[in-house]
Parts: structure tokens; C-alpha cells; sequence
């Protein structure tokens, strides 16, 4: 059993589920209440789009008392990128990320 | 309420006695975590020290709370960069929780100061031990920028 990338594809295949994973990143260990604000989705979506995330450990739980705080795990995508990325282009792949930033302003998405 | 965190969770194919034993014992550390080597005597309110290849600290603290093979809490104080040594006291939190044939490793990176520097470069740091851990424990092999100390550190 590892970070299944089945379900790690399936879970990043929906704009709704990478908008929960930029909401996590921009602040991260929110509670249900909390990713719910100022969502265009009802509480049950959230939900079911978070177990998603969680079955392919991207998004990672832990209780401080009674509250549930969701956290952004970076882990299976950092494994996807060792898969495919070879340790040599990583330095000229952040290069050309950084020059896509400067020329395109601020950030891209 | 601590107030930067970082949470990283893996599965590793392995058992929470050898996750912990790589977790703290120079022989396995030295080869996925830069060549450092770990030093306490592994007792709540023992100090606690990374030691870099040449022996200086790296960063240090003290054992908050230690459950062998399933729970271990640092406090954790970084020395390498003077704004982040100023920062104080950081929290770190490891969970080790038998899955199947693997261990869920958790660790938990969190400071009670908003917008930490410390929490931010280690957010950057830690998915390449850890994965390098985890290819280490599973393969038998760590990864290659992960073994030694980087020059000019």
C-alpha cells in the first residue's frame, strides 16, 4: 500500500478538488466549516470532494480537540514528480518556470 | 494554537521497528538525511541535536514526549540561519501507525508564529527526505542528493 496514483490522478481530475488544494495551500489546517466559505459549493459536495482527496492522501487530517483541520499533503505529488522528473532537469524545468512567472506576471493557473 | 504548520504523510513498506530505528540511528540517517547524524539519549526532557557531517549543530531542542516505534515529539530550534534561530522553538511530531505490510508515517512541522521562515524552508526540505527515506527503507537505496551534505552549508 503506497500513495495509489490511480486514485491521486482521479482526485487532481476535478477543478473542484484542485480548488480545495489551493484554498489548503494558501492556509493550511482548515476546518470543514471553513473550506465551505465562500464556495459556489454545498456542504455535501465539499465533503465528498475532501474524501477524495483524503483516500489519495493529498489532503491529510488531524484533530486538535474536537476540530477536524484538513492539511495539504505535498507527498504524493512530490512522488509523482521523482517518478518522472529526472533529478537533472529539475534545476532547468525550475528555470523555465520562473521565467513563465516573470514574463506572464504574477502567477499562472 | 500553533500558527504555521506543515503536514506530510507517506506510506513506507516497512515495520514501525525499522522506521523508528532510521528515524534515529546515525547509521541510517547519515545516508537519506544529508549525511547528519542525530543525538539524544531518547528520554522525555533529554536534549535533542542535529549534528552535520562535521559536527556542528545543524539544529537542536529537546524530547517533548517518546512512545518507541509510534510517537515521538521534538522541540526543534534551527541554527543555520540567524533569522531563523530567532524564530525559537519549533514543534515537530512524528506518528507511526502499522497499515497492512506498510507504516503510515505523519509528520507534523508547526510553529506558534504566523508566517514562519523556519516552517517555510522546511516545507521545502522535508518531501526530499522523506522520500528518500522511504526509497531507502523499501529499496535499499536512498536518494542520491540526500546523501551527502550540501558544499558551502
Amino acid at each position: 500500500m503506497g500513495a495509489d496514483l490511480d486514485k491521486v490522478f482521479k482526485a487532481l481530475a476535478a477543478p473542484e478538488r484542485r480548488l480545495l488544494l489551493d484554498r489548503l495551500r494558501a492556509d493550511n489546517g482548515q476546518t470543514l466549516g471553513q473550506l465551505c466559505q465562500h464556495m459556489e459549493m454545498s456542504r455535501q459536495a465539499v465533503t465528498r470532494h475532501l474524501k477524495l482527496l483524503e483516500e489519495a492522501t493529498l489532503v491529510v487530517c488531524i484533530w486538535r480537540g474536537r476540530e477536524k483541520l484538513h492539511y495539504l499533503n505535498p507527498m504524493p505529488i512530490h512522488e509523482i514528480a521523482e517518478r518522472w522528473i529526472g533529478k537533472y532537469e529539475r534545476g532547468r524545468l525550475r528555470v523555465l518556470a520562473e521565467l513563465k512567472e516573470k514574463l506572464e506576471g504574477e502567477t499562472d493557473g | 494554537m500553533a500558527e504555521s504548520q506543515f503536514v506530510y504523510v507517506t506510506f513506507i513498506r516497512t515495520t514501525p521497528e525499522k522506521l523508528w530505528r532510521a528515524l534515529t540511528e546515525p547509521e541510517f540517517t547519515r545516508q537519506f538525511w544529508m549525511g547528519t547524524t542525530q543525538e539524544s539519549e531518547w528520554k522525555p526532557g533529554a536534549s535533542w541535536r542535529i549534528a552535520k557531517p562535521n559536527g556542528a549543530t545543524a539544529d537542536s531542542g529537546e524530547v517533548i514526549e517518546i512512545e518507541p516505534h509510534r510517537r515521538l515529539v521534538l522541540k526543534w530550534q534551527n541554527h543555520m540561519f540567524p533569522e531563523m534561530t530567532a524564530e525559537g522553538f519549533s514543534r515537530l511530531t512524528y506518528t507511526l501507525e502499522e497499515k497492512g505490510d506498510s507504516v503510515k508515517l505523519t509528520i507534523l512541522h508547526e510553529m506558534d508564529k504566523p508566517d514562519s521562515k523556519f516552517i517555510k524552508a522546511v516545507s521545502g526540505g522535508w518531501p526530499m527526505i522523506i522520500a528518500s527515506l522511504k526509497s531507502l527503507l523499501e529499496t535499499g537505496e536512498s536518494l542520491e542528493a540526500t546523501r551527502r551534505w550540501p558544499e558551502g552549508m
